[in-house]
């Protein structure tokens, strides 16, 4: 009871300190920015309007017969039980509503099913519990992770206004372009949604899916995954983009630029500090919703790294880990995720964190090495 | 209970049985077994209803505050396997065993040591079901749809005990369908037609073939789990040449009659109900009857209407949100008479009347749903998010759950020889009709808005209409106590209730004095 008693306690504090900008009391759908959320809008709307009129045409019968044919009124019921004319009637109607409200929606599909003869490429690829974004003719990829922090989802600090829908690195498209989606997962079925551009499509390991998209607005857009796909489902947010062409060529310059400066760093000698520093940011991203930012853990699903016995003693362990994940447990291979650069620094600062202070450096070559050994 | 125990015995049989074990865990009596199925069912009810308090307390507010979010997952995946599976089908397993003899002037079910084990097997599946919960890595927390491969190489251990929590229930459910098949086929009385059948009787006589049908299929996919699971199989894995779309088209070829398994003896009683307190026949009987096979047969038809975003070709998008907009056909015939039953008759509004008009009304909104769902282009932007939590809330609550609410208030003082008490039941519907709508409307707003389901944590755009959504969950959670105590309360005493205490329900089961004696029928009535 103490513990229940103590939560419950917390919990009505957090409803009355909340001073939260809180949302708004949208109750529609909002049209979107492209052609095909548009064409969704207005099938929306036409079949909710049908609704409405049906419904009140039918509760307005049955509103008269509660207010005027009562018992305690007096009124005497009539005896019908049958009406061959009616019956008809009421089947055909509803069937003709039908075909109306097929032919337009059956349109909005075929266009929406055209996928070809794109100016772009992406391939999405979900992973617990991230987007990774590859485009395929320019050779570059990056990973986006949700950018909200473990202090304000536990209401630690003031929520952000896009709590729980910022990232890092955002997907970035031009406007006006026809962009292809090839969607595809790493290890469940997710889910990507942008709502403003009435695009969701599964993306299933093993399988590739198209869908497409032409964003006529610039703006920043935002989704979320919409298939559960594990603790973190809250956690993996959609962020599109939409810039003006030649920003955008800007933007896939840098990109390819910055490709070749991460592969010049694994070269580069680093220094116990530096991987360190760069250790303790991948680590918040790729590590810390799991094996939490002190390293404690949450055992026995997560285990504890602070004063862990393989984290101390056992490099080669902690590389194989790291490098190729526990199958059949949540830890998954990172060695595909994260740069050289990145799991050697996440592997330092593992074993340098928390009083962990083995003073090891893991060094980009050294996971280079280890992974072609295998 | 004990007033089933007081009756005297009219027909000279003997009574229940002496003693607490062989009376309760002995018996075939159908009015034993009917009682004990919705006595179970309603503590399932109360369970997975405490499951959904838990996740409406932490949806209250944005961010984590009451449990994390592996516990919110495996609370979600409890909620709904409890309430489909502990809760609603049992409920009408037991109003079946309850009514169907007494609706068709037979003595008992065709087959009642079978009746004896598919109810006790239930207990048993459920203990295992909500054991996972205290094993380690926690229960199944994968969604009540569980869908491979998260439920399966991504599953916790616990998830072969889940599969086997399953087969147990589908055996349950199975002999259950074969036993209510057999009784309706073969111990009618003599002069009952199959056309002069009472509507509770025609729709769960079809629900019992669909059940038929669907369990098995249930058991298939749920055995290609377990053998991805434990014998190195890769039904729903990729890498092994498996495919994750197969586990839905295999579930949602159960799933989707499933949905219609939860419904249609709702509909049933339901129009027993309207025609008893419209004191006017039933309209369209033959049509009612003919609307309940159509959906019956085209709810094996419209399964990947669940899997729009999968990635089907669009022959096969086009075929499934065709075929899913016909179910409005006969959905919409059986509205229709419904309301032309109440026109013009001399309406009052009891208990079980205000459950069952509800009924009409709110079933009809979450069809309207159902329909803006089937749009498949629609679909993209609701799929997955609350505007779909919405829909199957209120087709299940406000249909399938007060529907069960209003066979209970209308066939109580039949069970239990007294009248209940009205005040209180009018009570108990207003705190729930309440309650319901305020905890499930606004989910359509949050839907269309762009909240996903499934999340124990949400942005802040949404955070007004959660509040007002678990104000209303929290108002018909805690109402549902109030029903516990009025059902008490008659089985204890209370007007007594004339053989028939409605003056405008018809059938045989208001021939037979109230409380029902413990033998029915050993005499077949004659039908005319």
């Amino acid at each position: 009871m103490h513990v229940h008693a103590k939560r419950a306690s917390v919990f009505m504090g957090a409803c009355l300190a909340s001073n939260q900008a809180l949302g708004d009391w949208t109750l529609n759908m909002a049209p979107g920015v492209t052609g095909s959320s548009n064409e969704i809008f207005d099938l929306h709307m036409t079949i909710l309007w049908i609704c409405v009129v049906i419904g009140i045409a039918v509760f307005a019968v049955m509103f008269w017969s509660i207010f005027a044919h009562r018992k305690s009124k007096g009124y005497k019921p009539a005896h019908f039980h049958e009406n061959t004319v009616v019956e008809v009637l009421w089947t055909i109607i509803p069937f003709v509503i039908l075909v109306v409200m097929a032919i337009p929606a059956t349109a909005t599909l075929v266009d929406m099913y055209d996928s070809s003869e794109s100016d772009i490429d992406i391939k999405v690829t979900g992973y617990q519990w991230k987007w990774k974004y590859d485009y395929l003719n320019e050779e570059f990829g990056y990973f986006s992770n949700m950018k909200t922090s473990q202090d304000e989802i536990y209401n630690r600090i003031q929520k952000n206004e896009h709590y729980l829908l910022d990232v890092d690195n955002p997907m970035v498209i031009p406007v006006g372009k026809k962009v292809r989606f090839l969607l595809t997962a790493n290890d469940v079925i997710h889910s990507w949604w942008v709502p403003a551009f009435g695009v969701k499509k599964d993306a299933i390991p093993g399988f590739i899916n198209e869908t497409w998209t032409r964003v006529d607005e610039p703006g920043i857009y935002r989704g979320q995954c919409t298939e559960l796909c594990g603790r973190n489902h809250a956690y993996m947010p959609v962020v599109v983009k939409a810039v003006p062409e030649e920003e955008y060529n800007e933007w896939v310059a840098e990109q390819q630029a910055s490709a070749e400066r991460e592969r010049e760093l694994t070269e580069k000698d680093w220094s116990l500090e530096e991987l360190m520093e760069r250790g303790e940011q991948a680590y918040q991203t790729a590590c810390a919703a799991c094996h939490q930012a002190d390293g404690s853990g949450m055992p026995p699903a997560f285990p504890a790294l602070k004063g862990s016995q393989m984290v101390l003693e056992d490099v080669q362990a902690h590389l194989d880990v790291v490098v190729n994940g526990v199958p059949g447990s949540a830890m998954q291979a990172f060695g595909d995720q994260l740069s050289e650069v990145d799991l050697a620094a996440v592997i330092t600062y593992e074993r340098n964190a928390w009083g962990n202070d083995t003073g090891e450096v893991v060094t980009p070559k050294q996971v280079f090495d280890y992974k072609n050994e295998e | 209970m004990s007033a089933v125990i007081d009756t005297h015995d009219q027909d000279h049989h003997h009574g229940p049985a002496k003693g607490y074990i062989t009376r309760w865990l002995f018996t075939t009596n159908h009015k034993d077994i009917g009682s004990m199925y919705l006595i179970f069912s309603f503590a399932m009810f109360l369970l997975g209803g405490t499951m959904a308090m838990v996740i409406r307390a932490e949806l209250f507010q944005p961010g984590l505050q009451i449990v994390e979010p592996e516990f919110f997952n495996q609370m979600t995946t409890m909620h709904g396997l409890i309430m489909v599976f502990g809760a609603v089908m049992p409920a009408f397993v037991g109003l079946a065993n309850w009514m169907l003899p007494l609706m068709i002037g037979a003595p008992d079910m065709a087959l009642p040591r079978m009746n004896n084990w598919s109810f006790w097997l239930l207990p048993c599946a459920f203990l295992i079901l909500v054991s996972t919960l205290f094993m380690e890595g926690g229960a199944p927390n994968f969604g009540w749809t569980f869908y491979a491969p998260l439920s399966t190489t991504y599953g916790p251990p616990s998830t072969t005990f889940f599969i086997f929590a399953v087969h147990i229930m589908g055996v349950s459910s199975i002999m259950g369908a074969i036993n209510v098949i057999a009784t309706i086929l073969n111990m009618r009385a003599p002069g009952m037609t199959l056309m002069k059948m009472p509507l509770f009787v025609w729709t769960w006589l079809i629900t019992a073939f669909l059940l038929i049908a669907v369990m098995p299929v249930l058991a298939g996919v749920v055995t290609m789990m377990l053998m991805d699971i434990n014998f190195g199989t890769s039904f729903f894995d990729a890498a092994g040449g498996g495919d994750p779309v197969l586990f839905q088209h295999v579930f949602w070829f159960f799933g989707h009659p499933e949905v219609y398994i939860m419904i249609l003896p709702a509909f049933g009683a339901v129009s027993h109900i309207i025609p008893a307190f419209s004191r006017k026949p039933l309209f369209g009987y033959a049509s009612m009857v003919y609307a309940v096979g159509a959906i019956a047969l085209l709810s094996f038809v419209v399964w990947a209407h669940h899997m729009f975003t999968v990635g089907m070709p669009i022959a096969g998008q086009l075929f499934f949100m065709y075929a899913t907009m016909l179910i409005a056909v006969p959905t919409g015939v059986k509205v229709f008479n419904w309301v032309a039953t109440m026109f013009r008759g001399s309406l009052s509004f009891e208990t079980p009347m205000l459950f069952a008009v509800a009924f009409v009304i709110l079933f009809t909104i979450g069809g309207f749903s159902g329909l803006m769902l089937a749009i498949a282009p629609a679909d993209f932007q609701y799929h997955d998010t609350y505007f779909v939590v919405a829909h199957f809330h209120y087709v299940l609550v406000p249909g399938a759950i007060f529907g069960i609410f209003a066979s209970a208030y209308f066939w109580l003082p039949k069970w239990t020889g007294h009248m209940y008490d009205e005040t209180l039941g009018k009570t108990h519907f207003w705190l729930s009709f309440i309650g319901m709508n305020l905890a499930f409307f606004p989910m359509h707003f949050l839907g269309l808005a762009g909240m996903p389901r499934r999340i124990p944590d949400y942005a802040l755009q949404f955070a007004d209409f959660n509040m007002v959504s678990s104000v209303g969950a929290f108002m018909f959670g805690a109402t549902q106590i109030l029903f516990l105590w009025i059902v008490v309360k008659c089985v204890r005493g209370g007007k007594k209730a004339e053989a028939n205490p409605w003056d405008g329900a018809e059938g045989l089961e208001w021939t037979i004095p109230s409380p029902a004696p413990y033998h029915t029928f050993s005499t077949p009535p004659v039908v005319k």
